[in-house]
């Protein structure tokens, strides 16, 4: 071999290996996407920061974060399911929940979870676990456990010279009567009473949050009778009829009112929402309880979010890797401070307390942790979208005026029951 | 040009061959060119969904759970049995008489008091217009804003001492509002469309009418309506063939509510499909409302003997 061939041949290999090289490490490449409805800032730092974390200890891993819009959310994903284009990981609501798990689109996680070094799947609090879990498989991981509870503007209730809700609560009067009594008062003085947020006559299972006080549920617990003409049902139905219409304490259909705009009594919110509180110009002094007794005695009612791994991912197993990292001990530390968390060991004062520096200690205690241990998830059900429109489409009639409570609720049943 | 003789020697003077590239292959070729980009694209983007749409019509389609299964008719057998189609038929066909009528009208009136020769006229003109110009989305953001209860629309009737409806949330008024927020988004599109045409009627025949002593209504209906008769028909049936499209007014400012009472034909599909993740069924509805627009827009053009000046 001459040395001007060999220098040729050299030089190739040397162009050539790394290229190689480059190829091989291309092929190795793997890139998660998590479609969320978040487009919080903070949101957004806070995964970016988990997803750095997971690139170190695989570098050949990266994970985008696809925000979609929340309104559309399930549609959107859906979509993207039809059109061959599925996320790999997927933020799931709870009311679709039931959907997705039994569909068999998510990859089974007890497996992995377990085999995790130091991921400690026991320490997953059941009934938070109960929503994404089918014969024993773990098919989401409920990343948020969120409960409901009554941010109130007390400068609104000091104002209309009624008792304020921390008052009723110590002297044992804090019931659903008493409630909307007060946001009644505040109404007449010229704001609004109690916003049920989200709710604007078409989220109707956030009602849930004042129903559950008199142990009215949407259908049996087997999900397959309805139960909106339970007389509990509309004993509650009848109860929010009249607070809306005859003691105007709550605002009407068509009518939009902020709460953290400062312009109403009370909301019934998640106490994720805490971060909407304003400050500076815009603050009133708040405060945050639990949800008013109702007939049937205490309550909780939590919302619920899942991180699930669709099985026709490119990726399925580094998803679950990714997943498992996200969801250990250390990173549901990080998430605790904007979602409540689902595991038993981060549910004490001290740790939420430094997460969510807004909330006391009392409020923690008596909100967070009690609502985390004792809430019931908003209703949920198999087919769920369709059946929210159909009874969304029939509870369209009560909120008239003049509206027969017990007729709407039979209608109700007399279209959904056939769906359940 | 010497004979052509084949390699056997034979002579074929009788019958010459013509070169392949003739004059009217030519011409051929060149207008097949020219038209290849819309033909293409109409084949890609309209009859090949329009098939496949077909295809799905005749499965069941669960995305999520992946299940692509051939059912044959049962998805158009289940349209008979739909609680629900009778009401979003009724809602359909309301919602688009309701728009053809009040759009038509209102878009002739404008165009015969805008075709007057006045200073400014061109100001009014381009007002009238511009809503089409507008996103169609922001547009209907900002009307579901005034329409609210609380919101500008009732503002302003106070302060005429009048007490407005809860506009969205009433079944009737909820219809005539998307209507109407429909209708003054597009009218601007036809009062221009008869606009033009007002303006190629000959101004001797009015004046002839004039000299005969023939009232304005007169003229109007017996001069105006039959020379822009071409015009008229075309209006209608892009109307009603919008109309029957409608979806993002629904979407943004009734999501089909009060109840069904403006629940359409496309946003019932759309319903099914994307939200209820039906699309087997989705596409059913999809070809349903495909068949319907056909016809309608089939026997709007038979029509156009009666209708078209020049036809008859």
């Amino acid at each position: 071999m001459t040395i001007a061939r060999l220098r040729t041949t050299v030089a190739i290999a040397a162009l050539a290996l790394p290229l190689a090289a480059g190829m091989a490490r291309a092929e190795d490449k793997i890139d998660l996407r998590m479609t969320i409805w978040s487009a919080n800032d903070a949101h957004l730092a806070m995964f970016k920061d988990i997803a750095d974390g997971y690139a170190k200890l695989h570098p050949n891993v990266s994970v985008t974060f696809d925000s979609l819009p929340f309104d559309n959310y399930t549609t959107t994903l859906t979509t993207q399911i039809a059109g061959g284009n599925p996320p790999d990981l997927a933020w799931i609501l709870e009311g679709t929940a039931a959907d997705f798990v039994t569909s068999g689109a998510l990859a089974p996680l007890n497996e992995a979870f377990t085999n995790t070094e130091g991921y400690d799947l026991d320490d997953v609090s059941e009934q938070a676990t109960a929503l994404w879990t089918q014969d024993g498989e773990l098919y989401a991981y409920p990343f948020s456990t969120s409960p409901f509870a009554v941010f109130v503007n007390s400068d609104l209730v000091a104002a209309a010279g009624a008792k304020s809700p921390a008052e009723l609560i110590k002297s044992g009067e804090w019931t659903w009567e008493n409630a909307v009594d007060v946001s009644a008062k505040v109404a007449k003085a010229g704001h609004a009473g109690l916003i049920v947020r989200d709710f604007n006559y078409q989220i109707w299972q956030n009602l849930a949050t004042i129903w559950r006080g008199w142990g009215a549920t949407a259908w049996s617990a087997d999900g397959k009778t309805c139960a909106f003409t339970e007389p509990a049902m509309v004993d509650a139905m009848s109860f929010i009829h009249k607070a809306i219409f005859e003691q105007k304490a709550m605002p009407g259909p068509g009518e939009n009112v902020d709460f953290f705009a400062g312009d109403a009594a009370m909301t019934i919110t998640q106490i994720s929402r805490a971060s909407l509180l304003p400050k500076g110009d815009g603050a009133f002094k708040w405060d945050l309880v639990p949800l008013p007794k109702g007939p049937a005695g205490d309550y909780a009612v939590v919302g619920q979010a899942g991180i699930g791994v669709f099985q026709n991912s490119a990726h399925p197993d580094a998803a679950i890797d990714f997943l498992a990292y996200m969801s250990n001990p250390e990173n549901s530390k990080k998430l605790a401070q904007f979602f409540p968390p689902a595991r038993k060991s981060l549910l004490n004062t001290e740790t939420l307390s430094s997460t969510n520096p807004r909330l006391s200690p009392e409020q923690i205690e008596n909100v967070v942790i009690k609502g985390i241990a004792n809430g019931k998830v908003l209703p949920g059900h198999t087919n769920f979208a369709q059946i929210q429109q159909t009874v969304r489409a029939q509870l369209d009639s009560l909120w008239r005026p003049d509206a027969d409570v017990a007729a709407v609720m039979q209608s109700v049943c007399d279209r959904v029951g056939p769906m359940l | 040009m010497a004979p052509a003789t084949s390699p056997t020697g034979s002579d074929h003077t009788g019958s010459r061959r013509r070169p392949f590239w003739t004059m009217e292959r030519r011409d051929a070729l060149a207008g097949y060119l020219f038209i290849a980009p819309q033909l293409i694209g109409i084949t890609i983007f309209v009859l090949i969904p329009l098939c496949l749409v077909f295809w799905f019509s005749l499965h069941e389609w669960n995305v999520l759970a992946a299940r692509f299964t051939y059912t044959g008719a049962a998805n158009y057998k289940a349209l008979l049995s739909d609680p629900g189609l009778g009401e979003v038929f009724g809602a359909t066909a309301i919602f688009s008489l309701g728009l053809v009528v009040l759009n038509m009208s209102l878009a002739l009136l404008l165009a015969v008091l805008l075709s007057q020769k006045l200073t400014g006229i061109t100001v009014f003109r381009t007002l009238f217009f511009s809503p089409v110009v507008v996103s169609l989305v922001a547009w209907t953001i900002v009307w579901s804003f005034l329409l609210q209860k609380n919101g500008g629309l009732n503002a302003i009737l106070q302060v005429f001492g009048l007490e407005g409806s809860n506009w969205l949330r009433d079944p009737t008024t909820a219809m005539i509002s998307v209507i109407v927020v429909q209708v003054f988004k597009n009218v601007g599109l036809n009062m221009i469309l008869f606009l033009a045409a007002l303006q190629g009627v000959p101004k001797e025949l009015y004046e002839a009418a004039r000299v005969d002593g023939v009232s304005p209504f007169k003229q109007f209906r017996r001069i105006t309506v039959p020379l822009i008769s071409p015009t008229i028909l075309l209006t209608s049936i892009i109307t009603i063939v919008g109309s029957l499209q409608v979806f993002a007014q629904i979407a943004v400012l009734t999501q089909g509510g009060p109840g069904m009472s403006t629940t359409v034909l496309v946003y019932y599909l759309y319903q099914q499909a994307f939200q209820f993740h039906r699309f087997g069924y989705g596409s059913t509805l999809s070809i349903v409302l495909f068949v319907i627009v056909a016809v309608l827009t089939f026997v709007q053009w038979q029509m156009r003997k009666r209708i078209v000046f020049y036809e008859r």
